[in-house]
């Protein structure tokens, strides 16, 4: 198991995947900065950006940081930690009453 | 290329990369704990100047987008490596290092602006959370430029060929 392991070769996107990635990239930056200037927005400015930055922060640790691709290890030792700290930042957000209105 | 070619390990996969990103996870929770902060203290400060007086979101929005862009020329910059073209290795090499230099001078206008408008690491709440955080950030880029510059460096010394691409890869990964 261990040799056929050593002969997982990650096929790393080719440049055009890379090239497009970075043209969805820009699409979304130019929607967060779009979207920051239109008041309707105004109310649900933070949840929208919230998600499109999530968005841009997949593409980029999928396919920039080829987590996608490469072995699913990689994926855990990065995103256990993700979901601790995500988990950290929401305890101590309820703890402090960010959430709490008024 | 990039698993356990060179030495075997009980995982198969390569133990730099492995450690690489145990290192990257962890910077996860640095820098978790270090938004938590921010956003707990948020809107706390006592006095201003406040993130809506200060904060220049356009120009925020162009470093972030450096910062996006400077990923793309890294990749191109793996992928060069790895395929042994050494002129665009070290095209996107330098343009990712100028990338990370563009962001870093953004980064020193916009808190030498916040220190002329009144904002300083002992101003508010607002000023220590904000600087710690994005100083943590921009040294890491900084860091990272450094970085950068050696693998250009190693390159020009005929030291980076596509046996290396590993290298480049850890590099691209911080």
């Amino acid at each position: 198991m261990d040799q056929q392991r050593e002969h997982h070769e990650s096929a790393h996107p080719s440049t055009a995947t890379y090239v497009v990635i970075a043209a969805i990239l820009t699409v979304i930056t130019l929607v967060e900065v779009g979207v920051f200037y239109v008041p309707a927005f105004k109310p649900v400015l933070a949840p929208i950006l919230l998600v499109l930055s999530a968005g841009k922060f997949a593409l980029v640790v999928m396919f920039y940081m080829h987590l996608k691709s490469d072995h699913r290890l990689f994926t855990l030792l990065f995103s256990l930690p993700l979901l601790i700290a995500l988990g950290v930042a929401l305890a101590l957000l309820f703890l402090f009453g960010v959430f709490v209105s008024g | 290329m990039t698993h356990a070619a060179a030495h075997h390990t009980s995982t198969g996969l390569d133990s730099r990369k492995m450690a690489f990103w145990t290192f990257i996870g962890s910077e996860c929770l640095l820098f978790g704990s270090l938004i938590s902060t921010y956003l707990v203290y948020k809107g706390q400060s006592v006095t201003g100047p406040t993130t809506h007086e200060i904060l220049n979101i356009p120009l925020t929005s162009v470093s972030t987008f450096d910062l996006l862009m400077s990923s793309l020329a890294m990749v191109l910059a793996l992928a060069a490596v790895a395929r042994g073209d050494r002129l665009w290795a070290r095209v996107w090499l330098a343009t990712t290092a100028l990338l990370g230099a563009v962001f870093l001078g953004i980064q020193a206008y916009e808190f030498t602006t916040f220190v002329h408008e009144g904002l300083t690491l002992r101003t508010n709440l607002f000023g220590s959370t904000f600087f710690v955080l994005t100083g943590f950030h921009g040294g890491h880029v900084l860091i990272g430029v450094v970085w950068l510059l050696t693998l250009l460096l190693r390159s020009f010394q005929g030291k980076l060929g596509p046996e290396h691409a590993l290298n480049v890869e850890i590099a691209g990964l911080y």
